[in-house]
């Protein structure tokens, strides 16, 4: 027997599904179902066409896209029942979420929790209506790993900050409106002397360039500051409480390589399967390959256990509130998988699996030879697999510093 | 840990405080050094029952307290912490035998039995060194069971056997026809090939074609929280002793080997305890089990290997001792890991479900 406040909660989680459903039917147009999220991702610029930003406007405009946010600042205000039931309802149906990217994955949950009120209202509802791109202003070139020797510097000029220096490794910086920042105020102390920032990407003194990967494409960008003027109100927190809120961020964005869509999308199609089409099988429909059969399986049953312990992470943090202290093993163990699973690919697929372009070779064969090396990166930024176990090693598991 | 209720929390909390004060690892050696086929405290093991463990996954109406497989693990892991020598886990991988096949009437005779404590069961499935439920000769005729059944698990302390025979599951009390030969592992618990000649047996006539194997499902997930106990308490164990252990004018928790190390095994665990919970989870929904199953126990045994290796080599020479417990978890671990499917075992049944 459900008790009266369950039953309550079910009423009403009932008519808010039955809410979702009719926004969807007058909304959502047939011509984009199943199609993605260009707005969102790190890998292609804006370009949307009418119809994609009437999809946009309609659901940021309800604060539906970033559902748990408060709706103050342009978010839906929704619960977390509620949430799911905008993901659930919406993925029934094929429409994607058209509001994301680094404002909402990474940006808008550290601003949330460390803006002010000005700041809020300045930032958060262009989030919401997925008006804003935002770039991430972390490495430079001597600052990877050791982030926190990043040299990029602001001077205090009364009003505003002058700020100089270089930042790289700048993902979708070609196409941001904004950069989120990490900058040096102060050269005494490592750590404290570093402030957040946010700097307009078409002030006069940014500049741009895209840099080529691996993989042919360019997804990240080296960005130069010469003498850039960023006003005092763009300091977010206190000068010197940077490294604070930089830090913060990261888990958020390590929660998001690791546990989001983007890894599991990418995973797609089970190895077995593929494999059945380059490999022979046997009457029972079972790889002759015995040896590569029992590497796929390996594979496969690892990354089921890495999925389920992402859905753990999720249950976890909403049970205890905030971020759950197993993302950074998240981040280490999907990571290493995706590139595993990329290798495997290349051997069932032989040398039709290396090709670079050629009408001979399928879409999807070349567009996972180009996720192969792209995701060579994977393991390197957002902290690389070696900070990670830095600190797993001493946050998670108490293990004193070793230097 | 998955998201526990109230009540859950209460079990685990209740079975960690028996576990840590009445049954530390020191109760293992005292049952070591007693000799006794059976392998296990008749007392401790009554009083796993009355607490409403053995009857963890049965029905009220026969005198369990049908918590259900995710509860029971939580139980498990607990026991498995501090190696508990105890047939709470073959009993009730017996009983979920009897309650998915059983007749009403088997169920009303065995199940309030096997809850208080007054029957110990265990399953006997395998009739060589690895698990192969299609290489079955056992066979019934005239209600009599002739065969031979390899390395059964509490053999001794049990008084009930759910055998697989070829057409199916069969109910065998221990009596006439059945007789038992000790096989000491290196785990030192109860195990014994069992010749059955001719011995009265009862079939459990429900569950339909896929008995065993869903059988041998439930076996897998319950083994796992043992499997799970174990790989944490020498993860535990491991930590703790490279934070006092100093070599170099260091402590070894400083270096960064070693932290790396302690951070893979930890990324591990993680996976294992994601994979175990999901896979009791599944018998409790009824979805996805065998699939869930033999994720669980491929994850277990492939963490459990390596962290009761890492466990050794991480303790140096003192972890080789016999008065250090560590070794004790490397040599059930290799028992439980050979249990109902070795890592290949389960590599190739997940494979095969999956369609390659």
């Amino acid at each position: 027997m459900p008790t009266q406040l369950e039953s309550d909660v079910q009423t009403s989680e009932d008519a808010f599904r039955t809410e979702v459903r009719q926004f969807l039917a007058t909304n959502f147009p047939d011509e984009l179902k199943g199609t993605g999220n260009m707005m969102a991702g790190l890998d292609g610029p804006t370009d949307e066409n009418p119809v994609q930003k009437k999809w946009r406007e309609a659901v940021g405009g309800r604060g539906w896209g970033t559902p748990t946010w408060p709706k103050e600042y342009g978010g839906g205000g929704l619960t977390k029942g509620q949430a799911r039931i905008i993901e659930h309802e919406f993925a029934k149906v094929g429409a994607y979420n058209p509001i994301g990217g680094m404002g909402v994955m990474m940006f808008g949950p550290t601003l949330l929790e460390y803006g002010d009120e000005r700041q809020k209202l300045e930032h958060i509802p262009p989030i919401c209506r997925g008006e804003i791109r935002w770039c991430q202003g972390y490495s430079e070139p001597n600052a990877g790993s050791d982030l926190a020797n990043l040299q990029t510097f602001a001077v205090d000029k009364g009003d505003h900050y002058l700020i100089n220096g270089q930042k790289t490794w700048t993902s979708g910086g070609q196409w941001a409106d904004k950069c989120f920042a990490i900058v040096r105020t102060d050269r005494s102390d490592k750590h404290k002397g570093i402030s957040f920032m946010l700097i307009d990407m078409d002030a006069p003194g940014v500049e741009v360039r895209p840099i080529t990967m691996i993989s042919g494409t360019s997804p990240f960008c080296e960005t130069f500051f010469t003498d850039v003027k960023v006003p005092k109100e763009n300091l977010v927190g206190k000068e010197g409480q940077g490294w604070t809120i930089g830090k913060r961020l990261l888990q958020h964005e390590r929660t998001n390589i690791s546990g989001g869509g983007r890894l599991a999308g990418m995973m797609g199609q089970s190895l077995g399967d593929i494999a059945k089409k380059y490999c022979e099988t046997g009457g029972d429909g079972a790889l002759v390959n015995k040896v590569l059969r029992d590497k796929i399986a390996d594979l496969e049953i690892r990354w089921n256990s890495f999925l389920l312990t992402a859905r753990r992470a999720v249950e976890e943090s909403k049970a205890q509130g905030g971020v759950s202290e197993i993302s950074s093993v998240l981040k280490k163990v999907g990571t290493k998988l995706a590139q595993d699973r990329s290798e495997l690919l290349i051997e069932i697929r032989g040398f039709q699996g290396l090709g670079w372009e050629g009408d001979e070779f399928g879409n999807d064969e070349l567009e996972d030879v180009r996720g192969w090396l792209f995701g060579k990166a994977a393991t390197i930024y957002g902290g690389s697999t070696e900070v990670q176990n830095n600190i797993i090693a001493k946050r998670v598991l108490g293990m004193l510093d070793h230097q | 840990m998955a998201v526990l209720s109230e009540e859950q929390e209460m079990l685990r909390n209740m079975a960690r405080d028996w576990a840590t004060k009445e049954s530390p690892v020191s109760e293992f050696r005292k049952v070591r050094a007693a000799g006794q086929p059976q392998a296990y405290n008749a007392d401790a093991y009554a009083a796993m029952a009355e607490m409403g463990w053995v009857g963890i996954i049965i029905p009220e109406a026969h005198g369990g307290s049908d918590f259900g497989f995710l509860s029971a693990g939580l139980v498990i892991e607990e026991l498995g912490k501090t190696l508990t020598a105890s047939p709470l886990v073959a009993t009730i991988i017996a009983a979920s035998a009897i309650l998915l096949g059983g007749s009403d009437a088997q169920k009303a005779k065995w199940l309030p039995r096997l809850a208080s404590g007054e029957t110990v069961a265990t399953l006997a499935v395998d009739e060589g060194a690895h698990c192969d439920p299609s290489a079955i000769e056992t066979s019934v005729s005239g209600g009599k069971l002739t065969g031979k059944k390899a390395f059964v698990h509490e053999a001794h302390g049990a008084s009930l056997f759910v055998v697989a025979a070829k057409d199916g599951l069969y109910l065998v009390e221990k009596g006439d026809g059945v007789s038992l030969t000790t096989r000491k592992l290196t785990d030192q618990r109860s195990h014994a090939d069992i010749q059955f000649a001719g011995a009265a047996a009862e079939k459990l006539e429900g569950g339909g074609d896929s008995l065993l194997g869903d059988v041998l499902d439930r076996a897998r997930v319950l083994s796992v929280a043992e499997m799970l106990g174990m790989a944490q308490a020498v993860f535990d164990t491991t930590l703790d002793y490279l934070k006092q252990r100093v070599q170099f004018n260091q402590v070894l928790a400083t270096f960064q080997a070693l932290q790396h190390r302690m951070a893979d095994l930890f990324a591990d665990l993680t996976q294992m305890r994601s994979a175990v919970e999901a896979g009791l989870q599944a018998v409790d929904s009824g979805f996805g089990v065998a699939r869930a199953a033999t994720i669980a126990k491929a994850e277990a045994n492939r963490v459990l290997h390596a962290i009761s290796n890492q466990g050794i080599q991480l303790h140096g020479g003192i972890g080789m001792t016999d008065e250090f417990n560590v070794g004790f978890y490397l040599k059930r671990a290799r028992v439980l890991e050979a249990s109902w499917g070795s890592s290949s075992y389960l590599r190739d049944r997940f494979a095969r479900l999956s369609g390659y």
